[in-house]
């Protein structure tokens, strides 16, 4: 009996290489967390050492790691040569890059190790890119579990720049609001690598896995503020309409595993396009409960009414994550299951996401007028961008690049955005009503004009990204001819102008309450908020490179 | 591209639902004799009511205090704690189980696991959790 059962276990053919962000990320928060377990405080001296030797180890570890997994060492082959140097030197350089910035920044350790971890996950993305995307397309993983492709790895890209940045504003909050410690870095880190599983993911489970992690993490982080009532609320609502969105997509999975036979995205995709099923039934009710699960990630109406909360009580630089890498992720899993997989089936999901669409960019857009909290009121704007990337994702494959381009420049301002409120929000996280902005230009003027241009991006003003960004999920929608659709959007965009400029109006028209001091600005936090503005302006006038990177963002799905 | 229609065969459908017929029957057996179990006792024991019959039982002791009394905040760390093992040894009973087949690999892998788990039973400890003062 026993014999018979010791057969050899099937283990999935592994490809370390194309694992390797996602290891530097998990590996990444586990070292953190080893290390602040066993020492407390390292001497000065030591800390920038720690930094930079990060880099080298894991290096080292990794390279041990491919070589006895028996694949071969990572990026080994002549022609891959500079992908095997672009990593190990980006990697390298990137730490010791953090260690730098942790002494002219006066950054503390555990956010200078996060970015160090952040950059080295991102050399190794950018390592992938060229030298294995760059020639085959894609390839599988780790079995057919995660595939690595374009638009893997420019939204794991996204990611892990918002984590870089993200811990940069961390780092001040943390310390100003007395809750510094390493625990949120390694929430963010952890939950960075449930965003690669999902933008990678090539199995509903697998996928289920990733979201899981992603969002278990995020509503941590958001009830991280433990003397903030409203945080301890917006995580609470978070976590228990977040596990009850879940439940919605786990069934929805079950239904398609039911109708197809398998979790598997390549399998489904190619038995939707060779069967025709007797009874539709059992499929389109997995499309609807999949579309609901995944309608609440993204936060699109009538599956929204957590955003506002959650958006105002968590932590202004948690926001930050929310809106940018949640986000990232979350659309990426709408477009690896509807755009991708389930290709052939268009007709059926497409009618409901476009009503979807269409009323989560009124609702974001109206609702955004009539908010009195500039947290609140980018909370519904944040809801209508979701509408205006739901308008490329509902074009099907031919909307994915304008979605993209959508995502990256979205990421960076909305960072941006919270960056500046990160800062003038003041000590207890309160101070982000709209009269706390008033005379914001006389007081920072630097400051002021970092939001405005950030919010007139958000706006859609040309010469900032924004304005490309919409105009490309406009010009796709409308070479699809859904000219109305895309009138619709046109117009929720100038109806959700008025916030924003109502904001601008408030801090260069407004004037400041009596003995109102200039915002002290942190040195990272300013580092954030000026990347953010000059990238904004900087692709919004030359969007080529991103709009490149975009179009290079193909779904790749082995076997097809 | 090639149509195939998924043929509908009845017979099979039966045959599964015969198999729950099974769970059926042990169902109304069950519930048949926790009836008549019950049903007997109610007919063949005294009945005498008394007060002290339904106080809440605690050990023998009399029960003192309101039930909506508070529990301290650190068993609720030290039921985490617990979860987390017990579903650790979920994992480990069928690995076992299946250790030969694995072999080296799944040594590793499971290496992996428990150093992950004991990662968080240390942050926990230097978080000062498992004192209870």
């Amino acid at each position: 009996m026993l014999a018979e059962t010791a057969t050899q276990a099937v283990t999935p053919s592994v490809q370390w290489s194309g694992l390797f962000p996602l290891m530097i990320l998990g590996g990444g928060a586990l070292g953190i967390v080893m290390i602040r377990s066993v020492v407390r405080r390292l001497p000065t001296a030591l800390e920038s050492a720690t930094v930079t030797a990060v880099g080298p180890i894991t290096v080292l570890a990794m390279w041990f790691a491919a070589g006895a997994g028996g694949t071969g060492f990572p990026f080994s082959t002549l022609r891959e040569d500079l992908g095997e140097v672009l990593f190990g030197v980006g990697f390298i350089a990137a730490l010791i890059l953090a260690a730098v910035a942790m002494r002219v920044m006066r950054i503390g350790l555990d956010a200078a190790v996060t970015v160090g971890i952040g950059l080295g996950a991102l050399s190794a993305t950018l390592a992938l890119w060229h030298h294995r995307v760059g020639l085959d397309g894609g390839f599988d993983a780790l079995g057919s579990q995660f595939s690595i492709d374009g638009f893997m790895l420019v939204c794991t890209g996204a990611i892990v720049v918002s984590v870089v940045l993200v811990s940069l504003l961390l780092d001040d909050y943390l310390r100003r609001e007395g809750i510094d410690g390493p625990e949120m870095y390694v929430l963010m880190l952890i939950s960075a690598a449930g965003g690669v599983v999902i933008a990678g993911a090539g199995d509903l489970i697998v996928l289920f896995l990733g979201l899981e992690t992603l969002s278990i993490a995020v509503y941590v982080m958001a009830a991280m503020h433990v003397r903030r009532s409203e945080s301890t609320e917006a995580g609470m609502k978070y976590f228990v309409l977040g596990a009850v969105s879940s439940a919605f997509l786990l069934y929805g999975i079950a239904m398609i595993y039911g109708a197809t036979g398998s979790t598997s995205l390549v399998d489904i995709r190619i038995f939707l396009a060779r069967t025709q099923l007797f009874d539709e039934g059992l499929l389109a009710a997995g499309f609807a409960l999949t579309l609901v699960g995944l309608g609440f990630k993204v936060a699109a109406v009538p599956f929204h009414a957590w955003t506002p909360d959650v958006y105002e009580g968590s932590p202004t630089p948690v926001v930050a994550y929310m809106a940018s890498a949640v986000k990232v992720a979350a659309i990426a899993a709408v477009v690896r299951v509807f755009v991708d997989t389930f290709a052939d089936h268009a007709d059926d999901w497409r009618p409901p996401l476009m009503v979807l669409t269409v009323a989560t960019l009124l609702l974001g857009s109206v609702l955004a007028v009539v908010q009195g909290n500039v947290k609140r009121m980018l909370a519904y704007s944040s809801i209508a961008h979701t509408g205006f990337i739901l308008v490329g994702v509902s074009v099907g494959s031919e909307g994915v690049a304008a979605v993209v381009f959508y995502l990256v420049t979205y990421s960076l301002v909305v960072i941006g955005s919270f960056g500046v409120l990160t800062v003038i929000s003041g000590r207890g996280d309160r101070r982000t009503r709209l009269e706390d902005l008033d005379g914001l230009a006389e007081r920072s003027p630097l400051i002021a004009a970092a939001f405005t241009v950030l919010l007139f991006a958000q706006a859609g003003v040309p010469l900032t990204t924004g304005f490309v960004a919409k105009f490309g999920v406009i010009a796709a929608t409308v070479e699809s001819s859904r000219y109305w659709f895309a009138a619709l959007a046109m117009a929720t965009a100038v109806v959700s102008a008025y916030p924003y400029l109502r904001v601008v109006l408030s801090m260069y028209l407004g004037r400041s309450a009596d003995g109102a001091e200039a915002e002290s600005v942190p040195p990272a936090a300013a580092f954030v908020i000026g990347v953010a503005v000059l990238l904004t302006i900087g692709f919004g006038v030359v969007p080529g490179p991103i709009d490149d990177l975009a179009q290079k963002a193909l779904l790749w799905t082995s076997g097809a | 591209m090639w149509l195939q229609v998924t043929p509908v065969e009845s017979a099979p459908v039966s045959e599964f639902l015969r198999s729950y017929l099974t769970v059926g029957i042990f169902g109304g057996v069950g519930v048949a004799l926790v009836g008549a179990f019950l049903g007997i006792g109610k007919v063949l024991r005294p009945h005498q009511p008394n007060p002290a019959k339904n106080q809440t039982y605690e050990s023998g002791v009399d029960p003192t205090g309101d039930m909506w009394s508070q529990a301290n905040i650190r068993y609720y760390v030290f039921a985490l704690l617990f979860v987390l093992f017990d579903v650790e040894a979920v994992f480990i009973f069928p690995w076992a189980a299946r250790l030969e087949a694995y072999g080296t690999f799944g040594l590793i892998e499971m290496a992996i696991f428990i150093f992950i788990l004991l990662l968080g039973l240390i942050y926990a400890w230097r978080k000062g959790v498992l004192k209870w003062a």
